[in-house]
């Protein structure tokens, strides 16, 4: 099985763009997934900025440093900055990067396109900054963009409905790709009840993201409809409702919560086979699972509006929905957790978030069951107890997955090999720090403090002091995860062609670095489970 | 649960919803803990027990259909078994039939107005802690944000049905003792109810982002015993009828400009700010401005119709009485650097309403 050496396999050195041309014309998916990799992490420390802003700013009752207006543009901005600019692009780029090599494809299937939808992300992220600098500042009606609020704002809600259309587009071309990629270009033997689960969730990821992008163009499209050309979508005066714009967002706004999460579950069920030397267990299962929460996420939207006053039927119908959800997700779990039993495993930095990252994402799912039931809900609705959930979805299983992929993937796209110290002392850290941040929003929401204040009543002043120094310590931490990457790049040791002696999936069956084109024309393959390579011939057939 | 110290849990319930919220939440509490530990307890189990520095060798098992049907079937009848109350819970909370008085709440940026439907009078409800208080190493106040001027007042013992509807964007009206919260949609009519068990002051807050002050729009319910709030709404009825205003009463200069600097405080101030200087880019500035120092029917016009360019700024005839108009407008012409001693009487406005009051 060992590959390294043969040039045979498409492994050929070919024509590689140089300076500034390779990255501006790019088409080769390593190329553009390095892009979306480093774009998103840029997005990541600016969204982070907008954080410890938000922080600072909460540290002590009275209004410290922003003025309210001021405050709701930051919190508006880090939300939409982290979804749309951080998390979304970071999974699309791990996607370009890893999926070719997965399942044996020599690129993605529509390279140019592939150019495209990142080239508008930079333009997209650029109006939604510049919008800080308008008259009237940036959107200041949270990332919800909530209607009539979002209908009152200045020209700064005008620059975010067009970004948000920008990267919408992106995010569709990005999706077809990566369907069009795994559904045609899967190498022969690469059967789809055996490729990798990070294909199979990738692939109901992008089928969500074509589903839903348009509805969020939609509602932001009436909005901007409402807002200068005179229709009343939102107005009851006009004869429109309020309430229409939550239904239509919600409807992708759910889903769009999964966009955020499959793609993690993905990661985390490549890595943990790995490390525990064992196969996934409940493959198939998995894959019917994932298939479910993508089915079920788009009938439990109305859970966002426990409190609008929907009639008693409906609250059930969404309640129900919502709890269902809890049983396939905690199939994965178990599956997880199966799959290290009785394995032998260790414990290096991707196998330390992804067990972190089930620790973490369990919380966060327990507390959306509590959520779920409506009744509760209207005591945690809009407070601080669903700011500590969402980041525990968000922040403890997201970005935890993608530093154990960036982690578990580096030596496949560097050929060199992280410091491991570093990246264990990146994950306790961050592990410390994340709880200390955003455990404590949860003793918040129950006391009654509402999200998205400025400034707070005396009581809660603790336990937001205690966030806030969680937040900056674990915003520091992260600059642990840059130095290390920055050192390793250059100064990392060399990896072996086989860095983790678990790993049994197709793209480490090439050298190491991944050569500039590979699996051109794509082998033979014969696999099992979760895309496992069992032998690996010459294809030909080019 | 009042003060300033730190509280782990929902605040002590003080309606028959709030306790069924309560109890309905540490019933999650405990299963949704007791399923993290028992998932944790076995995921430590694998982490130090089959681990490769250990010297474990893995068994390369990978399906169990039995396990796999077990694990979906348990929590499948955790969900149903938490299914049941939480059902009756939202049946309860949406039953509002049986009410024995009425309030119309409505949502305004940045303030809340009580109508008692029963008794034909009604009130807005102002954050009381002084803007000054917010500003960084200031004094604050106990209940800092959380005090108003005018409180909801209420009986206990008996079913209040509230009637929620808002003037301008969403807002959400949250008691969490009383076990309530209910978004205010401008253009429609939400309702909710609550029973107050026993007298006592209980403080919320806006929990709906309605743009800039949605911090500052606090909540207080003041329950009292029958008797006392027999007593209060005898006397606040009585003020009513001796504080109705007579719109065709001529004000001076110095009265209007006073009462004014009160409306004006309580309504225009967030947006155009003590000083009339407004935010630049957001609300224009009143000190000095053309609208204000030039033609008065003007400036009565955008405060009575509000801005076609600026929705923020409101259709205020609707919400504020001939006499504070005209005294609020009296005031910004006569306030900072605006000195151009015109006095505009509640009968101006009077005549633009079309004289029907």
């Amino acid at each position: 099985m060992d590959l390294a050496g043969n040039t045979a396999h498409g492994m050929v050195p070919a024509h590689k763009p140089q300076g500034l041309a390779r990255w501006l014309y790019a088409t080769n998916h390593k190329d553009i997934g390095s892009l979306y990799l480093w774009f998103a992490f840029c997005m990541f420390l600016v969204g982070g900025v907008l954080a410890l802003c938000i922080r600072a700013e909460l540290f002590s009752p009275g209004l410290q440093f922003f003025q309210p207006e001021l405050f709701n543009q930051l919190t508006t901005l880090h939300g939409l900055i982290m979804v749309f600019g951080a998390i979304m692009p970071a999974f699309t780029g791990l996607a370009n990067w890893m999926l070719p090599l997965m399942i044996g494809a020599p690129d993605m299937a529509f390279a140019r396109m592939n150019n495209w939808s990142f080239w508008l992300l930079p333009p997209a992220m650029t109006l939604l900054l510049l919008s800080f600098i308008v008259p009237g500042g940036a959107a200041a009606a949270g990332w919800t963009l909530y209607a009539p609020l979002s209908v009152q704002l200045g020209m700064g809600m005008d620059l975010t409905i067009f970004a948000i259309h920008i990267l919408g587009i992106s995010s569709i071309m990005g999706a077809i790709n990566i369907v069009v990629t795994i559904i045609n270009l899967r190498a022969p033997g690469m059967r789809m009840m055996n490729m990798p689960m990070f294909a199979w969730a990738s692939l109901i990821t992008a089928y969500l993201i074509i589903a839903v992008m348009p509805v969020l163009a939609g509602a932001v499209t009436m909005v901007l409809t409402d807002r200068h050309f005179g229709s009343h979508f939102f107005n009851a005066a006009g004869g429109g409702d309020p309430i229409l714009y939550q239904h239509v967002f919600w409807f992708f706004g759910h889903p769009e919560v999964y966009i955020m999460a499959l793609p993690a579950f993905g990661i985390v069920s490549q890595v943990i086979p790995t490390f525990a030397r064992k196969p996934l267990f409940g493959y198939s299962s998995m894959v019917y699972a994932t298939s479910s929460i993508g089915v079920l996420s788009f009938m439990v939207w109305a859970h966002h509006m426990f409190v609008t006053g929907m009639p008693a039927t409906a609250q059930l119908f969404f309640m129900y929905a919502t709890m269902l959800i809890a049983v396939p997700t905690g199939v994965k779990v178990f599956n997880w957790i199966a799959t290290m039993w009785q394995g032998s495993m260790s414990f290096e930095t991707p196998m330390l978030f992804a067990i972190g990252f089930i620790l973490l994402f369990t919380i966060g799912g327990l507390s959306g069951v509590t959520l779920s039931v409506a009744a509760v809900d209207v005591q945690l609705h809009g407070s601080y107890y669903v700011v500590a959930h969402f980041h525990y979805v968000l922040v403890a299983g997201a970005l935890f997955s993608l530093f154990s992929a960036v982690y578990y993937w580096f030596p496949k796209m560097t050929g060199r090999m992280y410091v491991e110290r570093l990246g264990q002392l990146h994950f306790w850290w961050s592990l410390l720090w994340f709880n200390v941040t955003f455990f404590p929003m949860h003793f918040l929401g129950l006391a009654g403090m509402p999200r998205r204040i400025p400034d707070y009543a005396l009581q809660f002043t603790d336990f937001n002091r205690l966030a806030s120094i969680g937040a900056f310590m674990f915003g520091l931490g992260q600059l642990i995860f840059l130095v290390n990457i920055l050192y390793s790049l250059r100064h990392g040791k060399t990896a072996p062609q086989q860095p983790w002696e678990g790993a049994n999936t197709l793209e480490w069956q090439i050298p190491t670095p991944a050569p500039y084109h590979s699996f051109n024309p794509p082998p033979q393959l014969e696999t099992a489970e979760n895309g496992v390579v069992l032998s690996m011939r010459e294809g030909g057939q080019g | 649960m009042q003060g300033d110290t730190a509280a782990f849990n929902l605040q002590a319930p003080a309606t028959s919803l709030a306790r069924m919220e309560y109890d309905l939440h540490s019933m999650l509490l405990w299963v949704t803990g007791l399923i993290f530990l028992l998932v944790s307890a076995v995921m430590l189990y694998a982490i130090v027990r089959h681990r490769k520095s250990r010297g474990h060798v893995a068994k390369p098992f990978h399906e169990n259909t039995t396990v796999e049907i077990i694990w979906t079937v348990i929590p499948l009848l955790i969900l149903l078994a938490i299914a049941w109350p939480a059902t009756r819970a939202v049946l309860s909370q949406k039953s509002t039939h049986g009410a024995e008085m009425t309030i119309r709440i409505t949502g305004y940026q940045w303030k809340w107005r009580y109508d008692y439907l029963d008794d034909n009078f009604g009130f807005v409800s102002h954050l009381a802690t002084p803007r000054a208080a917010t500003a960084a190493g200031a004094a604050r106040p106990e209940h800092y944000l959380l005090e108003v001027d005018a409180p909801l007042v209420l009986p206990t013992g008996r079913k209040v049905r509230l009637l929620l509807t808002a003037n301008d964007v969403i807002h959400s009206w949250w008691v969490p003792q009383l076990g309530v919260k209910q978004d205010a949609i401008p253009g429609f009519l939400r309702d909710a109810w609550f029973m107050v068990d026993k007298p006592g002051i209980y403080r919320g807050q806006c929990s709906e982002l309605c743009g800039k002050d949605h911090g500052f729009m606090p909540i207080v319910v003041d329950a009292r015993s029958p008797a006392d709030y027999a007593r209060w709404r005898a006397a606040r009825l009585k003020q009513a009828a001796a504080a109705a205003d007579d719109p065709a009463r001529v004000w001076t200069l110095a009265a209007l400009r006073q009462r004014g600097e009160t409306v004006y405080s309580q309504n225009c101030l967030p947006c155009h700010q003590a000083s009339g200087k407004g935010i630049p880019g957001n609300f224009p500035a009143l000190d000095g401005s053309a609208v204000v120092n030039g033609d008065k029917a003007a400036h009565i016009r955008i405060v009575f119709y509000g801005s076609q360019r600026n929705p923020a700024m409101q259709a205020w005839g609707k919400q504020l009485s001939d006499t504070d108009i005209a005294a609020v407008i009296t005031y910004e012409r006569n306030a900072w650097s605006n000195h151009n001693g015109q006095v505009v009487q509640p009968a101006d406005i009077h005549a633009l309403r079309g004289g029907s009051g």
